[in-house]
């Protein structure tokens, strides 16, 4: 078998049918591969070879057969592990579902299978998706595959970082504020956040329901729009999802962009944006406009507020969801003397100081006397950031921005103030707030060599001419990494 | 300071969590540094806009059981909103609940058992 040709969804599937390689000696390679590296960069959780072998011995079938394959058939792919998998334990990072295993699969893994995906297994993430580093995992931190003293960016950084590290062709993240453009930045690769509602979120262990999306990480666009349109569309499990048709993302990629406008909001590019970030943002977009994109300048007012929004909204809903974790009907107990003993102490043990933080800082926000004065009145300036997008789309395509305000920071170094943490989420929870999808693509490297991604973000549904942009992109500069 | 020990200890019992003696001091400067950090909110004039709870729910509208409206674009009023996805009364299989209590930490089929919860 070739280690030489960089597997995605395309190479593999010619693999397949000219029978090169077989599906389970494509597993049996990823498993080896993540045998190597996955003790330094942590980036599993747990593996699931059985079900990687019963579905790769059915694609082998098929090719046997002669059969048409499905749209991924045999290829690798990591799902986040707040994503439900029957029967491969589900931890969300947290030590409250240590033993957790879901008797259902999350919609998108349904559809993942269902298309000839073998999932290989879980990846690490920050507690409950709760974090901008992988830091707050209860099972330990992600290292960065490009720099191991490096964060892989957060809360999807085991997913990032087993891309990256050619440890599966795809994997699967969550974006609540940031979470799959961030590590997709930090990592050097591809990174989508679907339209909210585009993809169906049944089965997704919920943070923030109002905000939480699900998207995948791969190595190239084309790959990335395989694995959307896979997963994309209704799900009448989800009353949130959306019923508007996905276009073909495969077909969309291959147009020229000439004469697209896209919009660069001043307010993304001043103080705390790192001048090398700038640096490599200005010239992806200098790249844009010679691909016969037209530069159009934004205002795009209430950016600043963005952070302070989302961390009420988020951490509101947050606190309301993980209400559920009380040692009654799954994952930890801790026993008590009484009832209330018991869900304290279930909580107490079973939650990590982030968690705790956020569902501390959610009860408070709607706690009876605050809940106007922060709850209501984030609602209120989430409406205005919505109109700032929507105000945008009138006059551009598409938006460019930085993902991220610096490259990938050191393991430890935020740690100890959460808030400066939370600012690293500056540029992507506008998008999240307004629901608009966004991708992180990448954009070249700083002098020390750490990658750095370029944001844009589509209009609602506008995966198509986002994934379009993106895959020009990639062509014309060669920013794509090959494992 | 915004946040004292009390609310601190307020709101964790709201949230059903035993604090630590460190955990209650650690959480009331952290919390306090980021509600003054979100105060920036109240330099906006708010008045006048709706509240927004969720993002385009008129995409999520099934054209075949809802109103008059049958547009993919966003919510009209708030009836739009709370209207929009609701689906036929249809019954379908889930989980049984052998499933879900093979799961549960202590069941004693077919019930989930809890501390005592009445006083006789």
């Amino acid at each position: 078998m070739s280690r030489t040709l960089p597997w995605t969804v395309a190479t593999i599937r010619m693999a397949l049918e000219s029978r090169k390689v077989s599906a389970r000696e494509l597993a049996d390679d990823f498993f080896a591969r993540i045998a190597r590296r996955n003790p330094e960069l942590n980036a599993y959780l747990a593996l699931s070879p059985e079900l990687a072998y019963q579905q790769a011995a059915r694609v082998d079938a098929a090719v046997a057969k002669g059969e048409p394959l499905p749209p991924l058939a045999g290829v690798p792919i990591a799902v986040k592990d707040v994503l439900s998998t029957t029967g491969i334990p589900t931890t969300c990072g947290s030590k409250i579902l240590e033993n957790y295993v879901p008797p259902y699969n999350a919609t998108a893994v349904e559809r993942l299978e269902a298309a000839g995906a073998v999932i290989l297994g879980k990846t690490n993430c920050d507690e409950f998706a709760m974090g901008s580093s992988n830091e707050n995992s209860a099972y330990g931190p992600v290292r960065n595959p490009v720099a191991l003293d490096r964060v892989p960016g957060g809360s999807s950084g085991g997913s990032a970082a087993a891309v990256a590290a050619g440890l599966a062709v795809a994997a699967l993240g969550t974006d609540t504020g940031g979470s799959i453009r961030q590590p997709g930045a930090c990592c050097g690769i591809p990174a989508v956040m679907p339209t909210y509602g585009r993809v169906s979120r049944y089965g997704l262990i919920a943070f923030a329901s109002s905000l939480d999306r699900i998207g995948p990480f791969t190595t190239t666009i084309a790959d990335a729009a395989a694995v959307l349109s896979t997963i994309a569309g209704h799900d009448p499990l989800d009353s949130t999802s959306a019923r508007i048709d996905v276009p073909s993302y495969a077909h969309e990629i291959e147009k020229d962009i000439a004469g697209l406008r896209i919009g660069v909001p001043e307010d993304y590019f001043g103080a705390g944006l790192d001048p090398e970030v700038r640096e490599q943002v200005q010239s992806g977009i200098a790249l844009l406009q010679k691909l016969g994109c037209k530069r159009i300048p934004l205002k795009m007012p209430h950016t600043d507020y963005a952070i302070a929004v989302y961390y009420i909204i988020a951490t509101a809903e947050a606190s309301s969801n993980l209400a559920r974790y009380d040692g009654v009907r799954f994952g930890l107990r801790v026993p008590g003397a009484t009832l209330m003993d018991m869900y304290r102490k279930t909580r107490e043990q079973g939650f990590g100081p982030e968690v705790k933080r956020r569902i501390m800082l959610g009860t408070y926000a709607l706690s009876a006397g605050y809940y106007d004065a922060y709850y209501l009145r984030a609602q209120k300036v989430r409406a205005l950031i919505f109109q700032d997008f929507a105000d945008a789309f009138l006059k551009c395509d598409l938006i460019v921005t930085p993902t991220m305000p610096t490259p990938a920071f050191r393991l430890g170094e935020k740690t100890a103030d959460p808030l400066q943490m939370y600012l690293a989420d500056i540029y992507t929870v506008t998008g999240s707030l307004a629901g608009v999808p966004g991708i992180s693509v990448p954009c070249g490297k700083t002098s020390q060599g750490l990658p750095v991604g370029l944001q844009i973000f589509g209009s609602h549904f506008g995966e198509a001419r986002m994934l379009q942009a993106s895959s020009q992109f990639e062509k014309a500069g060669g920013f794509s990494i090959a494992p | 300071m915004k946040i004292t020990r009390d609310d601190v200890l307020r709101v964790a019992q709201l949230a059903h969590l035993e604090l630590s003696e460190t955990e209650v001091e650690m959480y009331r400067g952290q919390l306090d540094a980021i509600l003054s950090y979100v105060d920036n909110l109240n330099e906006l004039d708010v008045s006048g806009i709706e509240p927004m709870a969720q993002v385009l729910a008129g995409a999520t509208r099934d054209p075949a059981s809802a109103g008059p409206s049958t547009a993919a674009d966003a919510p009209t009023d708030a009836e739009d909103r709370e209207n929009s996805a609701l689906r036929a009364d249809v019954e379908r299989p889930m989980h049984t609940a052998e499933t879900v209590l093979k799961i549960a930490p202590d069941p004693v089929p077919p019930y989930f058992r809890v501390p005592k919860v009445i006083e006789r």
